[in-house]
């Protein structure tokens, strides 16, 4: 396809798009249902573990490039110096932002499309999704990974956290749609759930601390002004309801005498 | 003597006479402020004009600080609202108050126009207001259309995508209509460029020049009320209405509390829930534009969601844009389809009120059903609802007119 006729958008299409691509629920990508992830933004500690979780296995292939280590440092109360010594593999000073050496055309080349960027993956999806996402991983030997993932169907990703969690296999149980004759008409697959092939270090419980932690750190670089608005949130409101204090009685001043 | 002590009959000294002597300062105010009479009886509905112009003012300001930090190209667009998130100081406040700023704007502007539909606002004489006022409405909404391009994320562009393409429904000329909007065989960085231009310099100038007009010929003819009596007829003996008060100290101090409560629940958005669920910031604009991925739902911000389900319950695509549009300007002729004695909704007969009610429901559950899937039950509902929606404002000559209304009396209802 040349480059024109690919960005000539044709309206019928579109009009598809319009008439059954438009839902409520923005977060609705695929079928399974997410699990809650019950991230606490305010435990440090476990802001601590997510971040260096994040560096350790995520940020060899994802870049977070609108977060500064900085910026991480005063939330997380790390000093500069323990930034660089425990979280920063990849850069040298703490106001830069967490980039990936991998050139973008090479891990198209490698994986099919380059990893996402996931400084706002957690805005993007929700926490919940990524917190699922990382618990979903499955053996598909068709794949080229070897795994595939029941959140994202035909991810690129391979279980990069395998040594942690093991494989398991995703279990299916089949349908069977039967028309009025008993003639089975279609089968569809429902998703049980996971059984563990093979097991890591780490057990079920603690690997799902881990993803916990590593989701609650991706929420935080989400947005990491978002403590300190909630706690000027608060300053602002008790200021408006002093003013609304004044107000009301210069009003009630005023129109004393309108009868 | 000089012009304005022979007006108002008063000798004055320093620099006020000084002014007044070049510009009609005084008495400006006195036309627009400390002599302009308003019903004493306005209620919470008469709060939401005040409030417009609160957002508005909010809007621009705003407007100006991210101005001087986003950058309107394709490139640099989605990595700038982002720097201005998180590296430019009180960069995200700015961001969240003129985010969440646009859909405040509808909510009070909404508001606004509902109340002039409850109490006959747009009836004889002011009409010319309240065609000023939808006019200022159209801009608003191509404001807000081209503000929601900017941040260049997938709802930016996918929404904008889908859009503009209505236009294309258009016979013959509708491709080509398409192609001049967007300056390009698809939304790309010449889109973002103009729209650019667009929302920070024609349509916001377009409004403020617009608003001006909206006040100059309101207070030409006077502020209606809840009773939509004329209060001009019955005055005192110094020539002021006897249900009215001037508009400072009296309506101004009013205000103030309203725009305190209001921004006490702005503040709570702002600060506690300015994504509101995905309905003020969509969640799919947190991924920045890439034309080659369709996120699977392409929802328009809330406020324009009614006339979009009006859209998607039409079958056809070209009399979907036709009605799409009529929808939209239809409030525009109001002052000729309402053929009613009375003009506030309190003296009309319970034929009107039955209409509003049902018109009033009509709007939110199309206003609920353009953000629902355009499938199965919901297009039937949708259809059923265009139809009141349209049956409210053509079928309105006729109900009106054979309304039974009930006397109007002399002077404001007034309990204090």
């Amino acid at each position: 396809m040349t480059k024109a006729s690919a960005m000539n958008f044709g309206l019928p299409r579109l009009f598809l798009i319009v008439l059954t691509l438009v839902a409520g629920n923005a977060f609705a990508a695929s079928e399974i249902e997410l699990e809650k992830s019950g991230i606490d933004p305010g435990n440090v500690n476990s802001l601590q573990r997510g971040a260096s979780n994040f560096m350790n296995y995520c940020a060899g292939c994802h870049s977070a490039k609108y977060v500064r280590y900085k910026t991480i440092g005063k939330y997380l109360g790390l000093s500069d110096e323990q930034l660089i010594d425990n979280l920063m593999f990849n850069a040298e000073k703490t106001f830069e932002t967490i980039n990936v050496s991998m050139q973008p055309e090479d891990a198209e080349r490698w994986f099919g499309t380059a990893p996402p960027d996931l400084s706002l993956m957690a805005r993007a999806r929700g926490a919940d999704y990524i917190y699922t996402f990382l618990k979903s991983f499955y053996v598909d030997p068709e794949s080229p990974t070897g795994v595939d993932n029941t959140v994202l169907p035909g991810t690129s990703m391979p279980h990069v956290l395998w040594s942690l969690q093991g494989f398991q296999n995703a279990v299916y149980s089949q349908h069977e749609e039967k028309d009025a004759e008993g003639n089975v008409v279609a089968v569809t697959d429902h998703f049980e759930g996971f059984e563990p092939v093979t097991a890591g270090s780490l057990d079920a419980e603690d690997y799902d601390e881990f993803v916990k932690d590593t989701t609650n750190f991706l929420a935080y670089v989400a947005e990491p002004v978002r403590s300190d608005r909630r706690k000027l949130g608060v300053w602002v409101l008790m200021y408006l309801i002093f003013f609304l204090i004044i107000a009301r009685m210069l009003k009630k001043q005023i129109w004393k005498d309108v009868k | 003597m000089s012009r304005i002590e022979a007006e108002v009959g008063k000798p004055k000294g320093g620099l006020m006479k000084w002014i007044d002597d070049r510009f009609p300062f005084t008495s400006t105010m006195k036309y627009h402020a400390t002599e302009y009479y308003a019903s004493k009886n306005f209620n919470i509905w008469y709060v939401f004009g005040v409030l417009s112009m609160v957002v508005l003012v909010m809007q621009l300001f705003t407007g100006i600080f991210l101005t001087m930090n986003y950058k309107p190209s394709a490139a640099e667009a989605f990595a700038s609202v982002e720097y201005i998130m998180r590296d430019v100081e009180w960069g995200w406040l700015i961001r969240y108050l003129h985010s969440t700023g646009a859909s405040f704007f509808f909510i009070v502007v909404y508001l606004h126009m509902f109340r002039a539909m409850l109490y006959g606002s747009y009836k004889k004489p002011r009409e010319l207001v309240w065609i000023i006022g939808m006019l200022i409405f159209l801009v608003l909404m191509a404001e807000a259309f081209a503000g929601y391009l900017l941040p260049w994320g997938q709802m930016s562009y996918w929404g904008a995508q889908v859009i503009i393409s209505l236009f294309g429904a258009i016979p013959v000329v509708g491709d080509g209509i398409v192609e001049f909007i967007r300056g390009d065989y698809s939304i790309s960085d010449i889109t973002l460029n103009r729209f650019f231009a667009l929302h920070v310099i024609a349509l916001p100038l377009a409004l403020v020049g617009l608003v001006f007009v909206h006040i100059v010929a309101l207070h030409e003819v006077g502020s209606n009320n809840p009773d939509g009596i004329d209060i001009k007829k019955l005055k005192d003996e110094k020539g002021v209405p006897l249900d009215g008060v001037a508009f400072h100290p009296y309506h101004t101090s009013k205000d103030l509390v309203a725009i305190i409560v209001f921004l006490m629940i702005f503040s709570a958005v702002v600060f506690f829930a300015p994504e509101m669920g995905g309905y003020f910031l969509e969640h799919a604009n947190f991924e920045p534009a890439n034309l080659r991925a369709t996120p699977e739902h392409i929802a328009p911000v809330w406020y324009f969601t009614p006339f979009y389900a009006i859209l998607r319950a039409v079958p056809d695509k070209l009399w979907g844009f036709i009605l799409f549009g009529t929808s939209v300007i239809l409030p525009l002729f109001l002052p000729w389809l309402d053929r009613s004695r009375v003009r506030s909704i309190r003296y009309r007969g319970w034929l009107y009120k039955m209409a509003l009610t049902l018109f009033t429901i009509s709007f939110l559950a199309l206003g609920w059903l353009g953000v629902q899937p355009a499938e199965g039950v919901y297009v039937v509902a949708a259809r059923i609802f265009a139809v009141v929606y349209f049956a409210f404002f053509l079928l309105m000559p006729y109900y009106t007119s054979i309304d039974k209304t009930k006397p109007v009396p002399e002077r404001v209802v007034y309990h204090d």
